[in-house]
């Protein structure tokens, strides 16, 4: 391939595709008796909040990237929960069968609920509204971790067991020089798609319960009649969810080079 | 004096819808200490099994196998396993692959001496300059030659081989028997291996235990090879007997292997007793009067040493 169709696959395409979207925003936001804010009116609104996205004027009123970084904090938080959860449920599930027969129509069960929710729940259950949101996050995103961590210890070579069997390594030399290490690359597929959801989960937990951040944020500006905002959120909640993939899909990359 | 490794009645039957499959019926075979017994047979024939079963990955139905004194019960470290792929974790060196048994067997040792044992078994393994390479990084044989120096570093009571070099080309084929030869020479192990290569067992086997076809596999005929060792591969290939042991192998293969057992040939190949002892000298046939059922596998026709 010529360096030239390079460049046109990996920016003239992508740049004439956020052109088309921009311009039928445009149109749609010309449209009489529409409340959609041009592009270039959420721009001048927002460009405050971009151009100095650190800046704290005010409780409700912080740069965009500040807002981004207290939900960043929870999601890290939630995300931690739910790895820590997950991963040894996986291991269980995975190696076994009596636990994954006991407990896999629960978790099929509970796994496409809601945050919206589970929110709730977390409320009564915790009555404060952050440990709420941590709550919601860990049990919405875990389940890919469980999902592709029990599949991944399912799917160990028999090959690795003989190793360890004919070595006779104890159950913990087992699990730590053999099954963990066999088991990473599917480990790390479910932690990606855990942070997916989890992201997608924080903006949810933010806007029922206040907690200040991005989510809650747009949720506030959706209340002063700030239409702008709204847009300028998505488009930073979109942003950080592509970065955070990407970051994912690195160091995921390089466990399953091995 | 008694044998090192006593197999006696071993038997494997699984169960299946059909009823039970029996694999392998009362196989007999005594190893004494430092002896290369090779077990030869269509593939299928459940000599992989007896290999497991020794090795202790599979569950015996009923029969003893005894190694130095001690039954064998389940998998353990006294006996050095070099599986068929090499069965490396390719998260680890092959360094580290080869530390994995030595601390568990020298967990008394010092870090440095257990250091030293891998590294000296790698060296000897021809990997002095690869030993800290993943498995990803080394050809097919070189993986062999780390799964090789990781069984005899962990100094076990015999070595069991399940045809380890039936994935190589032939010429890596050649260099590797040629490492195992020497350093089972080396370290005077007991080896057990399975193959299904004529050229392979005679070059490396004191004795070539040859296996009938399957169900009720059993021991068909035990070729005793009486080269001098250490060997050279040149000047076996260019002994008169080469020829012979080979055709009686082949023989047995393709004709004998489905043939009721404990009957021995018609007409016993002419060869030079002072060199080569031929024929079933150790094995004592039964009197079996059991019809022999079809093989499961394969062509029984089928020469072993096509493959």
């Amino acid at each position: 391939m010529s360096k030239n169709r390079v460049n046109i696959d990996w920016l003239v395409l992508p740049m004439l595709g956020a052109l088309g979207v921009i311009g039928i925003w445009t149109l749609w936001s010309s449209m009489p008796g529409t409340n959609l804010p041009s592009p270039l009116k959420t721009w001048e609104v927002s460009k405050l909040y971009v151009v100095e996205p650190f800046e704290k004027r005010g409780e409700l009123d912080q740069g965009i990237l500040r807002f981004t970084w207290y939900s960043l904090v929870l999601v890290a938080k939630g995300y931690a929960l739910a790895i820590l959860i997950g991963t040894p449920l996986g291991f269980l599930l995975g190696l076994s069968k009596m636990f994954a027969k006991s407990f896999d129509p629960i978790i099929q069960v509970l796994r496409p609920v809601s945050p919206l929710a589970w929110l709730p729940l977390g409320l009564v259950l915790f009555e404060r509204s952050e440990p709420a949101a941590l709550f919601t996050i860990a049990v919405c995103a875990m389940w890919p971790t469980v999902l592709n961590t029990a599949v991944g210890v399912r799917s160990v070579p028999q090959d690795y067991i003989n190793v360890a069997r004919v070595l006779k390594l104890s159950r913990v030399k087992t699990l730590f020089k053999v099954l963990i290490p066999a088991t990473m690359p599917y480990m790390f597929t479910g932690f990606r798609l855990s942070l997916g959801i989890a992201w997608l989960v924080i903006v949810a937990a933010e806007m029922l319960t206040g907690v200040p951040g991005v989510g809650g944020f747009l949720w506030q500006e959706y209340n002063s009649l700030i239409y702008e905002h709204i847009i300028l959120c998505i488009l930073t909640i979109g942003l950080v969810g592509f970065v955070l993939d990407r970051l994912m899909s690195l160091v995921e990359a390089r466990f399953k080079s091995i | 004096m008694g044998a090192y490794l006593t197999i006696s009645r071993l038997t494997k039957v699984y169960p299946t819808p059909e009823g039970p499959a029996v694999i392998v019926r009362d196989f007999d075979l005594e190893v004494n200490k430092g002896e290369f017994v090779c077990l030869i047979g269509h593939s299928g024939c459940g000599k992989t099994t007896v290999l497991s079963m020794l090795a202790g990955l599979n569950e015996v139905t009923s029969g003893v196998m005894v190694l130095a004194g001690k039954e064998i019960k389940g998998p353990g470290p006294d006996r050095g396993m070099v599986f068929q792929s090499p069965c490396l974790l390719p998260w680890l060196t092959a360094f580290e692959n080869v530390m994995l048994g030595v601390d568990q067997v020298y967990y008394t040792a010092s870090r440095q001496e257990r250091h030293d044992l891998a590294e000296y078994y790698l060296s000897l393994v021809g990997l002095a300059d690869a030993m800290h390479k993943r498995p990803a990084e080394l050809s097919q044989g070189m993986r062999q030659r780390v799964g090789i120096a990781r069984a005899f570093a962990l100094s076990p009571k015999m070595l069991l081989l399940d045809e380890p070099f039936g994935t190589l080309d032939s010429l890596t084929r050649f260099e590797l028997q040629k490492v195992l030869l020497d350093l089972w020479g080396r370290d005077q192990k007991t080896a057990f291996m399975v193959t299904h290569d004529v050229d392979e067992a005679i070059y490396l086997a004191d004795r070539v235990v040859m296996m009938t076809n399957g169900p009720d596999a059993e021991v068909g005929d035990i070729l005793d090879v009486h080269f001098p060792r250490p060997r050279e591969r040149k000047a076996i290939m260019e002994h008169p007997d080469y020829y012979r042991l080979r055709e009686y192998l082949i023989i047995f293969l393709e004709e004998r292997a489905e043939k009721k057992r404990g009957i021995a040939p018609d007409t016993p190949p002419h060869v030079d007793e002072r060199i080569v002892d031929l024929g079933p000298t150790r094995y004592k046939g039964r009197n079996s009067s059991k019809p022999i059922g079809a093989s499961l596998h394969g062509d029984p026709k089928r020469a072993g040493s096509n493959r």
